[in-house]
């Protein structure tokens, strides 16, 4: 059924469809409003049977998902930035222990400085707990993933975050076709856990692992984790099935066929590309993108076949691996490896910065031309930064580098960024 | 695409009235996307919120910088934040007060605009009339249906019962449609006296 809805409030509704049995969650922007929501469903009784359980950190709630988890409950939480990292012991314990989480992560920034707007810093720096990640690029998509998310995570024994951009979308209410719960039923098998804490055949599960066996047990993390390359994909093809839309599989492209130029990004940004794509298509550029829908396990050959075709490929993330550039260029150049094309990473959208039509249309036309940088940051304020730099160069106690900025910014009231 | 801006004070339901907006025009069987521009949603502080209307879908994240259609729900905003920025020319503008254009300020601005797509209502008095509360984002969305054009006032009406329920929708129900027939009425005056000049 359609309806227009808050993105928070559309992915709570398909988690409750999902029948979880245990909620475990501590409050963060701009995660809050889906466990609030879900809160109220417990509440009234909407979705039961189920366990709302308040914790007072978010390593408690990833704590009490692991304990939940083990004691054969289907599990779920959500949060993200300061509070991923905080239960992050808790994340690659998850994982470790093949339980089948699903996780929303509501991706905010990264302090210092504190910042509670969008980009990808939070789950990115989580690509290797362990935890398969899916990026939605829509609420539409947000509200379909999860409902996968359950079947994968549960099908592999290995716990799933789904991401979706804070506030863009967590926040932005817009049209979404609200599955019904015969359908979810339909798709979505009641939860059999590959181990379970049972006092009828007790089990215990967190052993330590000595030299003699470790490398296994994460060799097998690993092999387990790549089956998802093969899962997801029928997975998304039975969800059209049962669902009447495509949504998930590993990668999306649009209007690649023919492309010279292809642009790689992920999450809600999509959109906006495709609009200066078929802007720069009706002028005759040979353009096109690929949406990375799967992040782990990275879906290297399908990357590796999207892309071939290419002379360049320009991978826009709202990440950066400091001291080195892009995170996801860095995995899209690994699935190019041996290839002879040019390659550019441009960082953008970091702790909310807008990225507009206009700046895109820009950078994709120097793309074109090959005048781009290896290292872009898109709209990056050179004043702002080298005046910091004078500042630093004149004094040895130059002060703190935010306060300085802001300083130098003066007072912003509530504007466009 | 239509494109409305909303500016006002955390508290004023500057992120309702964008949400709301959106819901009348998904009852239309048009797309819409509403999104609040955060960072400073504490009662008092300026705060916008977004609105965008379409035939087909919606894929654009940025925030609107080139609206089509302005809201102020707070008047005392024009000297603290640049409300007008990046208008379309001939573009919508309502405002919350009692006041006229030229009594605040913006006579010269405006001289060359259409003048009957700048109107001004009495939103807080009339939230305080018929709600009984000082928010005028409600009513000043009846008064945008007549403004614009873009959305039927009945279908802002149907934004309102979904949102509040009894005597809340009812004051809010009454206090759009009185909005919407002074904005009427202003815009009518405001075509007459073109029609005059001409």
């Amino acid at each position: 059924m359609l309806k227009q809805m808050e993105g928070s409030r559309a992915v709570a509704e398909a988690v409750a469809m999902c029948r979880p049995e245990v909620i475990c969650a501590y409050p963060i922007s701009p995660q809050t409003h889906i466990v609030e929501a879900l809160g109220e469903m417990v509440k009234d009784g909407t979705l039961s049977p189920c366990e709302f359980i308040n914790v007072e950190s978010e390593f408690a709630a990833m704590s009490v998902a692991i304990g939940s988890s083990a004691a054969g409950a289907r599990s779920y939480t959500a949060t993200a930035s300061q509070g991923l990292l905080f239960m992050a012991e808790a994340v690659y314990n998850a994982s470790g222990l093949g339980l089948p989480i699903v996780m929303t992560v509501a991706n905010r920034a990264i302090g210092a400085p504190i910042n509670i707007w969008n980009d990808h810093s939070d789950a990115l720096s989580q690509r290797d707990s362990g935890w398969l990640q899916l990026f939605a690029e829509t609420n539409q998509e947000a509200l379909d993933l999860h409902i996968q998310a359950f079947r994968l995570a549960e099908e592999l024994s290995l716990p799933v975050m789904v991401c979706m951009d804070g506030f863009i979308l967590t926040h932005a209410y817009e049209r979404v076709d609200m599955p019904t719960q015969a359908q979810v039923d339909a798709y979505l098998p009641k939860y059999v856990p590959r181990q379970m804490l049972d006092p009828g055949e007790p089990v215990s599960i967190g052993a330590m692992v000595g030299p003699e066996a470790f490398m296994e047990v994460r060799y097998l993390a690993h092999a387990k984790q790549m089956e998802a390359l093969e899962l997801i994909p029928s997975y998304a093809a039975e969800f059209k099935s049962v669902f009447g839309r495509d949504s998930g599989g590993l990668t999306h492209t649009y209007r690649t066929e023919d492309a010279e130029t292809i642009i790689v990004a992920m999450g809600s940004v999509l959109g906006t590309i495709k609009d200066v794509i078929d802007e720069m298509r009706d002028a005759g550029h040979k353009i096109g993108v690929l949406g990375i829908t799967l992040f782990r396990p990275f879906p290297l050959a399908r990357v590796r076949e999207s892309l071939q075709g290419a002379k360049r490929v320009v991978v826009l993330e709202k990440s950066m691996a400091v001291g080195l550039g892009g995170i996801l260029s860095t995995n899209v150049r690994m699935a190019l490896s041996g290839l002879h094309m040019h390659g550019y990473t441009v960082i953008a959208g970091l702790g909310g910065r807008a990225i507009t039509k206009k700046s895109l249309h820009g950078l994709f036309r120097q793309a074109e031309q090959d005048a781009l940088e290896p290292l872009t940051f898109l709209d990056l304020d050179w004043n702002m930064v080298n005046k910091q730099l004078e500042r630093e160069k004149a004094h040895r106690r130059s002060g703190p580098v935010a306060e300085n900025l802001l300083r130098d910014v003066g007072v912003v009231a509530a504007r466009n960024y | 695409m239509f494109q409305v801006r909303i500016h006002g004070r955390g508290g004023q339901g500057v992120v309702t009235a964008a949400e709301m907006l959106s819901v009348a025009a998904f009852d239309e069987g048009r797309h819409a996307q509403a999104f609040p521009s955060f960072g400073s949603e504490r009662m008092g502080a300026p705060v916008v919120a977004f609105c965008r209307i379409d035939d087909k879908e919606i894929r654009l994240r940025e925030p609107i910088m080139e609206p089509d259609a302005i809201i102020i729900q707070d008047p005392t905003l024009l000297h603290q934040v640049d409300v007008f920025a990046g208008l379309k020319k001939d573009g919508y503008i309502l405002i919350n007060t009692s006041k006229t254009f030229d009594q605040l300020g913006l006579g010269d601005m405006i001289r060359d605009w259409r003048h009957e797509r700048l109107c001004t209502v009495p939103a807080m008095e009339l939230a305080l009339k018929h709600v009984g509360r000082p928010v005028p984002n409600v009513p000043l969305l009846g008064g945008f249906a007549a403004v614009a054009g873009v959305l039927q006032l009945e279908s802002v009406i149907k934004a309102i019962n979904e949102r509040f329920k009894g005597k809340v929708a009812e004051g809010n129900i009454a206090a759009a449609r009185e909005a919407y027939a002074i904005v009427k009425a202003e815009m009518d005056e405001a075509r007459r006296k073109e029609t005059e000049h001409a």
